[in-house]
């Protein structure tokens, strides 16, 4: 799997902050690998960890907000790209696949891959249309509703019941027992993410989670099972480990096989005390503790590259149990002159 | 592989079970417990060896031993 050519990545997500974004973790994974690279980091704010990271990327250039356009950020990637001449992207957040899905073949045509689901397959797996996937595919799922307003909230249709969990169009999830909370979340989580908001059936057991890559013609290229073992304020792992659970990578191959994946996501599953598991979220991207499944011999972010660069990559079925991550947070010494850099030119 | 077969366990104690990623602390008269029921041996077998091993008499042992089996059994450890 030698490659002597070097290849230019560029990869978003650089926030390593307590709601961590995947980018360093997947830099840190195509480092590891035998890929000889020069990564590019795409960041949104001046202040993302990422960008001041020592020997972690080569340069970096803000990129407009998903919502400013599309034809910012267009000619954002295209300023880029006549600057690094990128040979991929790696986009790491939900609220700015759209955009790449979408422009997917302008990229291309400006020499940049990526290697994403289809813009059907990232609409449908929205968590408004998680009842719909579910029954489409065969997945048992909990109840859940959209919600466009709060008045709907005091009138929810049966089965649904307390305690659910309300969530965010892109992210944050709470656990609501009261109508009141439930209002109170619901202007929260509106006001910050947009609508619909989501309001899904707590199911009481484990929850584990799947890193997944799909190649885009029904095959798991690799899968990774993951279970947390501490979990921040914020509901997010800070501690994890790698679990030997075939019934679940059995759904997951299933899953990936019907709905023809391309790309990588994060199943999150509840697992119930009789064996069921319920899937509860798709993230349509890496996760941020990829680098668990580099560590358990899985690395998907090398292999995100090599598929986007046309690639054949060999399925992995195998990796190490027993594989333990746990995050921590780490004051870097930094000097003016280099957020004077992204401040005033955009770029470091 | 039966259940109990799939559990990573050291001699200090430490069980892991890969299934779940849960982990527990045992006791070396736990640690011989389940080293026996591997090995397949009857209930009586694991209480005249618990008798041998530690100054208890077989009433407690097979105190301990059926207060074990139910802890395995709860963690989804033993069949």
């Amino acid at each position: 799997m030698n490659n002597p050519k070097t290849i230019t990545v560029a990869v978003t997500g650089l926030n390593n902050i307590d709601s961590p974004g995947p980018g360093v973790s997947v830099i840190r994974g195509i480092k590891d690998s035998e890929l000889n690279v020069r990564i590019i980091g795409l960041a949104y704010e001046n202040l993302e960890p990422g960008i001041y990271m020592p020997g972690l990327v080569d340069k970096t250039y803000l990129i407009p907000f998903p919502s400013t356009g599309s034809e910012a950020f267009l000619s954002r990637l295209a300023y880029i790209n006549e600057k690094e001449d990128l040979d991929l992207i790696i986009p790491n957040f939900d609220s700015e696949l759209y955009l790449f899905i979408k422009y997917s073949d302008e990229l291309l045509k400006m020499g940049i891959h990526t290697f994403l689901p289809t813009l059907d397959q990232f609409e449908e797996r929205h968590k408004n249309n998680l009842p719909e996937y579910g029954k489409k595919y065969g997945i048992k799922m909990p109840v859940s509703q959209a919600v466009l307003n709060s008045k709907e909230l005091s009138n929810l249709p049966k089965p649904l019941s307390y305690p659910y969990y309300i969530k965010g169009k892109f992210y944050e999830a709470y656990k609501v027992n009261t109508i009141n909370e439930g209002v109170a979340y619901f202007n929260k989580l509106s006001a910050k993410w947009g609508l619909p908001v989501v309001v899904q059936q707590s199911i009481t057991g484990t929850e584990v989670n799947v890193i997944v890559l799909g190649d885009g013609e029904g095959n798991t290229i690799s899968a990774v099972a993951m279970r947390k073992q501490y979990i921040t304020d914020k509901g997010k792992a800070w501690g994890g480990i790698t679990i030997n659970d075939e019934r679940l990578i059995e759904i997951t191959h299933d899953i990936v096989r019907k709905t023809k994946w391309r790309g990588a996501m994060e199943l999150e599953m509840i697992k119930t005390d009789e064996g069921e598991y319920h899937l509860i979220e798709i993230n349509p991207r890496i996760p941020a503790w990829v680098y668990l499944a580099v560590g358990a011999g899985q690395n998907i972010p090398e292999m995100v590259c090599r598929l986007a660069m046309g690639e054949k990559v060999t399925a992995l079925t195998d990796y190490e149990y027993g594989k333990m991550f746990i995050r921590y947070s780490w004051d870097l010494i930094g000097d003016i002159s280099d957020f004077e850099k992204i401040i005033i030119f955009g770029e470091l | 592989m039966s259940k109990l077969n799939s559990l990573a366990i050291s001699d200090n104690g430490f069980i892991f079970k890969p299934s779940t990623g849960e982990s527990f602390t045992t006791n070396e008269i736990g640690l011989i417990i389940i080293n026996l029921l591997k090995e397949e041996k009857s209930a009586d077998e694991i209480i005249n060896k618990i008798t041998e091993e530690f100054d208890i008499d077989a009433i407690s042992a097979g105190r301990d031993l059926y207060e074990y089996l139910d802890f395995l059994k709860r963690e989804k450890m033993l069949d």
